[in-house]
């Protein structure tokens, strides 16, 4: 029975247990996809960190390279078209994409857990939802089912879904779209995970019930202390939750700063642009800020700064040089050349 | 789902009798005389077609005819062909036969025809998939009896390896080759069903959920992406059960098997009505129960198809 880890050690083993650093690092990771247009380089060198009980929310639009870090901690990203091209992801300071894959498998869903945005799709829709749940117990533990089962029902209780007894043998399709979610989230702490990654967990929810999921995350986090990882593109669910905030854009992170800092004066143009895109009460009747233009094309990346064809502080050395993270003070950086001008907010 | 299969099984009686009545229509009704040629060279003695004729009702409207057809059958009485054997007898040595040579070619649809579509399906475009995709559509395109003759030919008669015609007994070892055969062209849309099918629901979300559940990779295929591509080829299959039964007149007739097919084939050709029409009529019993089990099976394999 090598597949069986013992409940008492955590699943990554005893490699890296007193490692001293954060508990989960990716450091500057290049992932690309081949396609027959071209390479598409969809992260570049991204490089960010979560503790035990802490969130980080990461933030950007479609094809900013959030969601394909996320999958390529996990270990999930389809490779070929996928290609990792330099990095490292250190869990425990262990590096992953080192480690042989039968103890890469060990460590997802143990170690480390996802959830996904559309849980109706991503819950498989032959197995009722306690089997699915109690699969983790039976793979990872080697519990028998009717314990399995048992807990899968506890769980179910403990994401809050109503007369779990009875619906531990229902299928995913009985259920509503917020209680799907609990589901997978459910799936995802069953075995106490260290970092849990959360993929947009509420997009496809209704406001009210995006509350909800919420709510019940940051609680189990708090229960469990495990470091949390929210992938976004929602301003207003990242405020309520997030420790500190990583922004993307075109696969690299253009800011990183605690959450109060970001809504508070935010040093690179792009999340300036998303803070000043979200409605607000006192500007009723205004029109809505947008960012001008669209996201850049992964084949032809702009040169320079990726974001220079929508900066409105563009100058002549952002089409030429690629900007660092610049420290702008503690842990705060910035990748924008001209990030002072951006917090004093005079526009160039 | 108990509701669902009694209204299922009620629906069946006016199938059944619709059938029937059509099968009875259409045997009865052929163009020619039943009598010419039965008795040698010369035509029948008039005696012996009157007693033919009252023996079988045949001067009886149809309708009346079908009436005392069906009388009997309730009563589990098949008849007697022209040759006075009770059909039940001859039923009872030939369907055994037939329904063997199903049970092989079912199986080597199954084993065959779902091992190759999962194997090429995972692995697109490699040397067994275009293996896979090539003889398949070489059996799509070859009759079935071309391949049955050639591999008589071959198999049989030039390597000597089976034998040409599979001998009274029916072995199970000689009716491998007459069984693939018959699976020949099912096999190959079985394969190429499978196939798109795990290729389709290998990009799926829910595998997706499956590694990252930390799953070994032959579960997550073999239990979360098998279960669900298996729905459209176990459909396929299960309708394909009744043709198997029918559809065994040209394998049966080249490897000399005493099947429904042949039975039903030659009582067609002599005009044996009162032979034909039972054998159909169980035929289109199996179809029936054949394609609501499929149904059936198809609300366990997938659980958001309920019949209420």
């Amino acid at each position: 029975m090598t597949e069986m880890i013992s409940t008492q050690s955590r699943p990554a083993g005893e490699a890296g247990r007193n490692y001293s650093g954060s508990l989960l690092e990716v450091d500057n990771l290049l992932v690309e996809f081949h396609t027959r247009q071209g390479v598409a380089k969809a992260v570049n060198g991204v490089t960010y960190s979560v503790d035990a009980g802490e969130t980080l929310a990461v933030l950007g639009e479609s094809g900013s390279g959030k969601s394909v870090t996320a999958q390529t901690i996990m270990g999930i990203l389809d490779m070929p078209p996928g290609r990792i091209t330099g990095g490292e992801i250190r869990f425990r300071g262990v590096d992953l994409l080192k480690l042989p894959e039968a103890e890469r498998r060990k460590i997802r869903g143990a170690g480390i857990s996802m959830i996904f945005q559309d849980a109706l799709s991503a819950l498989n829709p032959v197995f009722p939802v306690g089997w699915q749940i109690g699969e983790m117990f039976r793979v990872h533990r080697g519990t028998s089912r009717a314990e399995a089962k048992k807990k899968a029902i506890e769980l179910m209780d403990k994401v809050r879904i109503p007369a779990a007894k009875q619906r531990v043998n229902d299928y995913p399709h009985q259920f509503s779209g917020g209680m799907r979610q609990r589901i997978m989230i459910a799936m995802a702490i069953a075995l106490d995970p260290e970092i849990l990654i959360a993929d947009e967990p509420t997009t496809a929810l209704d406001v009210t019930v995006q509350a909800q999921i919420m709510e019940l995350l940051a609680e189990l986090q708090r229960e469990s202390n495990m470091g949390l990882i929210l992938i976004t593109h929602d301003l207003g669910v990242v405020a309520d939750v997030a420790d500190k905030i990583a922004v993307m854009y075109g696969g690299r992170i253009v800011e990183h700063a605690s959450v109060h800092e970001l809504y508070a004066n935010p040093a690179h143009p792009y999340a300036k642009g998303l803070l000043e895109s979200i409605p607000r009460v006192d500007q009723k009747g205004q029109e809505l800020y947008a960012i001008k233009g669209t996201p850049p094309n992964l084949l032809r990346m702009p040169s320079g700064c990726a974001f220079h064809p929508r900066c409105p502080y563009r100058r002549d050395n952002c089409v030429t040089d690629v900007p660092p993270l610049y420290e702008v003070d503690g842990s705060r950086r910035s990748a924008c050349h001209y990030w002072r001008e951006v917090l004093d907010g005079t526009a160039g | 789902m108990g509701r669902y299969t009694l209204r299922r099984l009620l629906q069946l009686i006016p199938v059944i009798l619709g059938t029937t009545f059509l099968i009875h229509f259409l045997v009865w009704n052929l163009p020619g005389d039943p009598f010419a040629g039965r008795c040698g060279e010369r035509p029948c003695n008039p005696a012996y077609i009157e007693r033919m004729t009252e023996l079988y009702n045949l001067n009886d409207p149809l309708i009346i005819q079908y009436g005392k057809y069906l009388l009997n059958l309730l009563q589990g009485n098949f008849g007697e062909d022209f040759r006075g054997v009770p059909v039940a007898e001859t039923m009872a040595e030939v369907w055994p036969n037939t329904v063997k040579l199903a049970v092989v070619a079912l199986s080597i649809e199954i084993i065959i025809g779902i091992g190759a579509g999962v194997l090429t399906g995972l692995k697109r475009g490699g040397f067994l998939d275009n293996l896979v995709m090539i003889s398949t559509l070489f059996l799509m395109s070859l009759p079935v009896f071309v391949i049955g003759y050639l591999l008589q030919l071959t198999l049989g008669l030039q390597l000597g390896i089976i034998r040409p015609t599979v001998s009274p007994e029916m072995p199970w070892s000689e009716l491998i080759v007459p069984g693939f055969v018959l699976a020949s062209l099912q096999v190959a849309f079985t394969a190429r069903l499978t196939r798109a099918s795990i290729a389709e629901n290998m990009r799926a979300d829910y595998v997706r959920t499956a590694v990252a559940k930390g799953l070994p990779r032959r579960r997550v295929v073999g239990v979360h992406l098998l279960r669900n591509s298996l729905i459209p080829a176990v459909t396929f299959l299960g309708t394909e059960v009744g043709a198997l039964m029918a559809g065994a007149i040209v394998t049966e007739g080249i490897f000399n098997i005493n099947g429904v097919g042949q039975t039903i084939y030659r009582g067609i050709i002599t005009h044996d009505a009162t032979a034909v029409v039972p054998m159909v009529t169980v035929l289109v019993l199996v179809y029936l129960l054949a394609t609501l089990l499929v149904d059936l099976l198809y609300a366990v394999l997938d659980p958001r198809i309920r019949y209420e």
